[in-house]
Order: structure tokens, then C-alpha cells, then sequence
């Protein structure tokens, strides 16, 4: 499918949007210190890398990329599963989630 | 020479009594260890003879015979073998050593025989004949060297016999020690010799010696100085006597053979063997003239106030061994090998018999509790009087030959070689006074006895029948004459002036053989006055000159001195070197070090595991973005094995 609107901007652009969000996302991943927003940061790095897979498979016209995308998207949503469970339980023993606070491994 | 000699045999079977004895005696009945112990010396008697039988008879004289048994050292210029040289000296010291070494066997099985580790003397003694024979048959320095240690090991073995009491532990630890220095040198000489000739061997270094007869002093004498040190320590000279009176603590047959007749010799056998290179250097051979006159003299004196009977005999064997060293030392190397022989038999029955008063007194060494015993012990009292007369020097006994001929060699050698004689001379009329003190001493007079229970018996005839053949030997050694043992050796050690040949030799040689027969009397006649009836001449003159006779009795002084000045240092060197600086700084140190290095990395890797979440994620962010930048880096500078392909599809 070839519209006119979406010959208009190069793919380029989009891989730029996906490191523009990759960036924001490690960039929040270190600096948050709400547990939450940490693994909100975490997902948007997991969907600017699947805007960079549809990029390459448009540009390449294989796709294969779009299929890895389902991949993506399925890990992430075990992942955002197994995670929040995770996150509840840390706030039921320490009242917090305040990552600094969170420091158990420290003896 | 097609007859085979067999030489190998010689050393090899005592090493085999050596090691049945060592390996199966405990377990043996004691005739048995007795069979083998006396068997394989007899063997190699018997081989010695045989050899010296057929070497002798070659027409029309002999000639020194070498054989290779196997090459031992090969390494770059260095080659050394198991060579044995068979000539005249070779013979003579073989017979004696295998003689006087069997005879005094034979004299063991009677004095030890209630012993425990009767086995283990045995097998002592027997690897004892197999290091001299090797000593003595070796015709390279560095075989001479394995007979000159082993000989060495089997003393220390031997002295420390009794190695359940500690002086006798004591006395075989300073023997080794002090051969020890000895030996330093000489291994310092076979260095010397090795970077000079670029050989151990007699025979080559004496072709090349030969082939330079403009090489003097310089190297030689360092060479034959080291050899002299080496020399000192075996035969007991100044500075390195001190070990031989203490090795008295070991059983008696064992101070008759090693220390009187065979071991202490070896540095006079070597110096003899090795004449040529001593002969190079006048000094050198000073050097020794002045240390064996020294200490003839000096051990001499030390033997005139001592109380135990073996310490009499064993500075008499020091001096006496003084008396050898002089012998070479004025180049008379023939005179000193008459003396080595003569000497073996006089001292050998003189420990002997000593023994066997010992044995016959139930263990008393001391002859101030002696006395009256010429009746009780009559074959002991004989042959010991054979001996005695002997070592004096009387005419026609064996020692008047041999030590009249050094004499008169000294007297012959120059102004130093008559200060020498003088020095001789004095020092023959002590011996002649302190070996008859021990004879009146030990069997005139009234028994002195302390011990009321055991009563003096005559030994077994085991240890008498060895007394009687040595006795012979001391009566009728020296009849051979200077002459004829110089001309039998003359083919390797060189000639000795002929009194015969010289203008007026032979009555200067009548004068010096009527002065020596005179100052033995002398010696007689004082020892006689002082000691045949109880008297307290002795003890007047001894508390009249109490400084001189104390220094006697305390030996000079030299065993303390020798403690003070040298062993407490090292040992207390040692000491600070082996706790502080080995213990301490080395062991423990490095122990701290490495733990000091373990544990202040870990204290820097440490702060890595913070246990903070996001310091964990930065880390993890810069990884990610560091192999990042090398995979692209990589990629642009086509380094580093990436490879990016982009493909723009443009469409």
C-alpha cells in the first residue's frame, strides 16, 4: 500500500522518533525515582524499539520485523504482569517505592 | 697389561658387605653379620694382593695402569670419568688400607661383640673401606673427591656410634663440620684447577704441568693452597685439628682405623699423588712444611698432660700426622709415605691396645686409675710396648726409619729446613716422654683401680691375633729402608735425595739416626724418673708451672676459642637469618602482602555492589552505550570486525 501520505516522510524521520523515545526512556529509567514511572520508562524503550523494527520492515519490505513486533509486545506484557506483581509486594513489606529506599542487596 | 686386575671389585665389595649388613643385619644372626662383614673385606684383600702381585712382576718394571670404567661428566668442555690408576702408591696405600682395614675387622668382632647394633658398625665400617678404596684408587680429583667425603660421612657415622649420648653426637657433628671447611677448600682447588687445565685428571694436568716447565708460583700456589686447606681438615693439621680428639667418643677399633691409620692420611696421600703440582710452588709446599712442624709440635705438648688414654693417642696421631706433613713439605714425598705406612701399623696397634685395656678394665679410659696391669694383660702389655717403642723412634723399630728420614730431609732442605729439624727433634723427645707416661702410666706400678668388682682380663684372642700381626709390622715395617721405598716410588712421586749419593751424606745420616736414637732414650729416661714408682714428682712440677699446665690441660684454649670467635656468631646469624629475615620478612610478609593486596582491591571493588537500584541501571546504561560506540566506531573505521551494511531502499 503505497498512499501518498505515507510516501511523504522518509523512514528516516521514524528511526529518529524511535531513538528520540529509546533516549527518553533510559533517560527516565535513571533519573525516576518512583518505582513506577521506572517501568513505565521501561516500556516506552520496549515500543521505540518496535517502531524501529515496522520502520526497517517497511523500508525492506520483509515481514519479518512486524512479527518481531508481536514478539516484543507479548514480553512486554508478561513482563509489565510479573513486574507489578512484584512492585505491589515491595510496597506491602516497605511502604515505599522509592528506589533509593529499595536497597535490600545492600547489607 | 692383559691380565684383567679387576680394580672395580676393590670398592665395590665392601659397598656390598656395606649393604647387606645395612639393609638385612637387624634381621641376621650374628655370626652371620660377622661372616659378611669380615668376608667382603677379605675379598677385596684378596683382589688387592692379586692386582698388586701381578702389577709388580712386570717386566721389565711397572707402569702406571688406567682404566675407565664409564664416562661420568660430559658436559661442554668439562669431561670427568670413573677412571682408576693403578701404580706404585696406589699398591702400597691399598695394602694398607685393606690390610690394616681387614686386621682391625677381625679385632671389632671381639671388642664388639656385645654391642647393640653390632650390624649397623659393620656396615659403617665397610662403607667406610669402600669410599677410602675409591679415594684411593681415583685418578681425577673429582672421584678422589667422592672417596674424600664419603670418608667423611662413614667418620661421622662411626664417631656418633653411640649416638644416644650426646657428647658422642656432639663430636660427630664438629667432625663433619670441620672436614667441611676443609673440604671447601678443596673444592675451591678443583675450580682453580678446572678454569687452569680444563681437566681433573692426574694424568693430564701432569702432561700439561710436564709440557710447561716454566709454570711457577702465581695460580699453582693459589691452587695448592685451597688443595692444602682441604688437606688440613682431613689429616687433622692446624687450624683444623679440633675434630680429631673429640672423635675419641667413638668405639675404639673405629679411632685405630680412620683416625690413626687410614682416613687421616688421605690428605697426605693426596698431596703426595699430586706431588707435581705442589712441587711448582715453593711457597705452597712452605706453607705446608710449617703447618706440619707446628703442629707436631703443638700437639705434642697438648698430648704431655692429657688423663684419657685415646686423647693421648689422638694428639699423638695429630702430631705424627705433623711429622707427614713435614715430610712433604720439604718435597720429601717418599719419606712422608714411609712415615704414612709405619705410622698406620704403630698407631693402629697402639688404638688397638688401648682397646683392649680398655675392654680388659671394664670401660676405663682414665690412666690415672690404671696401673699394675704388665702382669694381668701380658699380650696386650707386649704388643703395646712394641708400639710404643716404635713411635718413639727407637732403632730397629719401624718408626725410627720413617721418621729419621724426614729428619734428615729437613735438615737437608735449607736454613728453614734445619729450623724444621730442630722443631722435629724437640717434638720426638715429647713423644718419646708422653707414650712412655703412658706406659708406665697403664702397666707399671700399683693398680690404681677404682672399680674393686671387675677384674682386668686379657681379651679374646679375636682382638689379640690382629695385636700380634700389627706388632710384627711395627717391628720389622722400617727394615725396608728409606732407600728402597724411595726407589719403589721414585716412578710417582719423584726421588728423595740418596744419603748414599751425597758427600758426606751418609755419615750426616749416622749423626742425625744417633741424635734421634739419643733423644728417644732421653724421652725414656725423664718419663722413667717421673713415672715408674709412684712418686709426686709429677704433680710438684705440675703445680710448680701451673700457668703452662693449665693452658696444656685446657688445650690452649683453642676448642673455646674456636666457640667464642666462630661458632656463637654464626649461629647467631644464622638465627637472625633464618627467624627474622626468613621467617619474618619472607614467609610472613609475603602472607601479609598478598592478603593486604586480596583485601584492598576488595575494598575498592566493593563499593561497586551498592545495593542502589539506579546506580546499577547506570552502569548497565553506560555498558550498553559503550559497546554501542565500539560496534559503530568499529563499523565506520572497518576495524574491529563489524560490519553495518544500511541499505537504503528508497522507494
Amino acid at each position: 500500500m503505497h498512499s501518498s501520505l505515507w510516501n511523504d516522510i522518509p523512514s528516516f524521520w521514524y528511526l529518529i522518533l524511535s531513538a528520540l523515545l529509546f533516549s527518553l526512556g533510559v533517560v527516565g529509567f535513571l533519573i525516576k525515582r518512583t518505582l513506577i514511572t521506572v517501568f513505565m520508562s521501561i516500556e516506552l524503550m520496549l515500543n521505540a524499539v518496535n517502531l524501529s523494527f515496522v520502520t526497517f520492515a517497511h523500508d525492506w519490505h520483509q515481514v519479518k520485523g512486524q512479527i518481531f513486533v508481536f514478539f516484543v509486545m507479548m514480553v512486554a506484557a508478561a513482563e509489565a504482569a510479573v513486574g507489578l506483581a512484584i512492585i505491589i509486594s515491595i510496597y506491602r513489606s516497605r511502604a515505599t517505592l522509592n528506589v533509593d529506599q529499595i536497597d535490600l542487596m545492600k547489607l | 697389561m692383559t691380565a684383567h686386575l679387576h680394580l672395580w671389585l676393590i670398592p665395590l665389595l665392601p659397598f656390598a658387605g656395606f649393604l647387606v649388613n645395612g639393609l638385612l643385619g637387624k634381621r641376621l644372626p650374628k655370626a652371620l653379620v660377622s661372616a659378611v662383614a669380615l668376608g667382603f673385606p677379605l675379598a677385596s684383600l684378596a683382589v688387592v694382593v692379586r692386582a698388586s702381585v701381578l702389577f709388580l712382576s712386570l717386566k721389565p718394571q711397572p707402569i702406571a695402569w688406567a682404566v675407565t670404567y664409564a664416562s661420568w661428566i660430559n658436559a661442554g668442555p668439562l669431561h670427568v670419568d670413573f677412571t682408576f690408576l693403578l701404580d706404585q702408591l696406589t699398591v702400597l696405600m691399598l695394602l694398607i688400607v685393606t690390610g690394616v682395614g681387614f686386621l682391625i675387622h677381625v679385632y671389632s668382632v671381639g671388642y664388639m661383640a656385645h654391642e647393640d647394633g653390632y650390624w649397623r658398625y659393620f656396615s659403617y665400617l665397610n662403607l667406610f673401606l669402600f669410599f677410602m678404596t675409591v679415594l684411593v684408587l681415583a685418578e681425577n680429583y673429582l672421584l678422589m673427591f667422592v672417596g674424600w667425603e664419603g670418608v667423611g660421612l662413614a667418620s661421622y657415622l662411626l664417631i656418633g656410634f653411640y649416638f644416644e649420648r650426646k657428647s658422642a653426637a656432639d663430636a660427630g657433628k664438629k667432625a663433619f663440620v670441620v672436614n667441611r671447611i676443609g673440604d671447601f677448600g678443596f673444592l675451591l682447588g678443583m675450580f682453580l684447577l678446572l678454569s687452569q687445565f680444563g681437566s681433573l685428571s692426574f694424568t693430564q694436568i701432569g702432561v700439561s704441568l710436564a709440557a710447561n716447565p716454566a709454570m711457577q708460583g702465581g695460580i699453582l700456589t693459589a691452587i695448592a693452597l685451597c688443595l692444602v686447606l682441604g688437606a688440613c681438615g682431613k689429616s687433622a693439621q692446624i687450624p683444623l685439628y679440633v675434630w680429631l680428639p673429640d672423635a675419641m667418643e667413638g668405639p675404639t677399633p673405629v679411632s685405630a682405623l680412620i683416625h690413626a691409620a687410614t682416613m687421616v692420611t688421605a690428605g697426605v696421600y693426596m698431596i703426595s699423588r699430586t706431588h707435581f703440582l705442589f712441587d711448582r710452588s715453593p711457597f705452597a709446599l712452605a706453607v705446608v712444611a710449617l703447618i706440619g712442624a707446628a703442629t707436631a709440635f703443638f700437639a705434642a705438648t697438648i698430648a704431655l698432660v692429657q688423663t684419657d688414654i685415646k686423647r693421648v693417642l689422638a694428639y699423638s696421631t695429630i702430631s705424627q700426622l705433623g711429622y707427614m706433613f713435614l715430610g712433604c713439605g720439604v718435597a720429601a714425598y717418599s719419606a712422608a709415605v714411609f712415615h704414612l705406612m709405619t705410622h698406620a701399623f704403630f698407631k693402629a696397634l697402639l688404638f688397638l691396645a688401648a682397646g683392649s685395656v680398655i675392654h680388659g678394665l671394664n670401660g676405663e679410659q682414665d690412666m690415672r686409675k690404671m696401673g699394675g696391669l704388665w702382669k694381668k694383660l701380658p699380650v696386650t702389655f707386649w704388643t703395646m710396648t712394641a708400639g710404643v717403642f716404635a713411635i718413639a723412634g727407637f732403632f730397629p723399630f719401624a718408626g725410627f726409619f720413617s721418621k729419621d728420614a724426614i729428619l734428615y730431609e729437613a735438615f737437608q732442605h735449607g736454613a728453614l729446613g734445619k729450623g724444621l729439624y730442630v722443631v722435629g727433634l724437640v717434638t720426638a723427645l715429647l713423644t718419646s716422654f708422653y707414650m712412655f707416661r703412658l706406659w708406665y702410666l697403664t702397666f707399671f706400678g700399683e693398680s690404681r683401680a677404682t672399680d674393686h668388682e671387675h677384674h682386668p682380663h686379657e681379651s679374646p684372642w679375636s682382638m689379640l691375633t690382629p695385636l700380634v700381626i700389627l706388632a710384627l709390622l711395627s717391628i720389622g715395617g722400617g727394615w725396608v729402608g728409606i732407600e728402597r721405598f724411595g726407589a719403589y716410588l721414585a716412578p710417582v712421586v719423584g726421588s728423595v735425595t740418596d744419603p748414599a749419593l751425597e758427600a758426606g751424606g751418609k755419615s750426616l745420616d749416622l749423626t742425625l739416626s744417633v741424635i734421634a736414637v739419643v733423644v728417644a732414650l732421653l724421652g725414656l729416661l725423664i718419663a722413667h724418673v717421673f713415672y715408674f714408682r709412684k712418686n709426686d714428682r709429677a704433680a710438684k712440677l705440675a703445680a710448680a708451672a701451673s700457668g703452662p699446665y693449665g693452658l696444656l690441660v685446657h688445650k690452649y684454649w683453642i676448642d673455646e676459642l674456636y666457640h667464642n670467635v666462630i661458632v656463637t656468631p654464626l649461629v647467631l646469624g644464622s638465627r637472625y637469618i633464618l627467624g627474622w629475615v626468613g621467617e619474618g620478612v619472607i614467609v610472613r610478609g609475603s602472607a601479609w602482602l598478598l592478603g593486604g593486596v586480596a583485601t584492598l582491591l576488595g575494598e575498592l571493588v566493593r563499593r561497586w555492589q551498592s545495593g542502589n537500584l539506579r546506580s546499577y541501571s547506570a552502569w548497565l546504561a553506560a555498558g550498553a552505550a559503550a559497546l554501542l560506540f565500539f560496534a559503530v566506531v568499529g563499523a565506520v573505521l572497518g576495524i574491529g570486525g563489524t560490519e553495518l551494511r544500511m541499505v537504503w531502499v528508497g522507494h
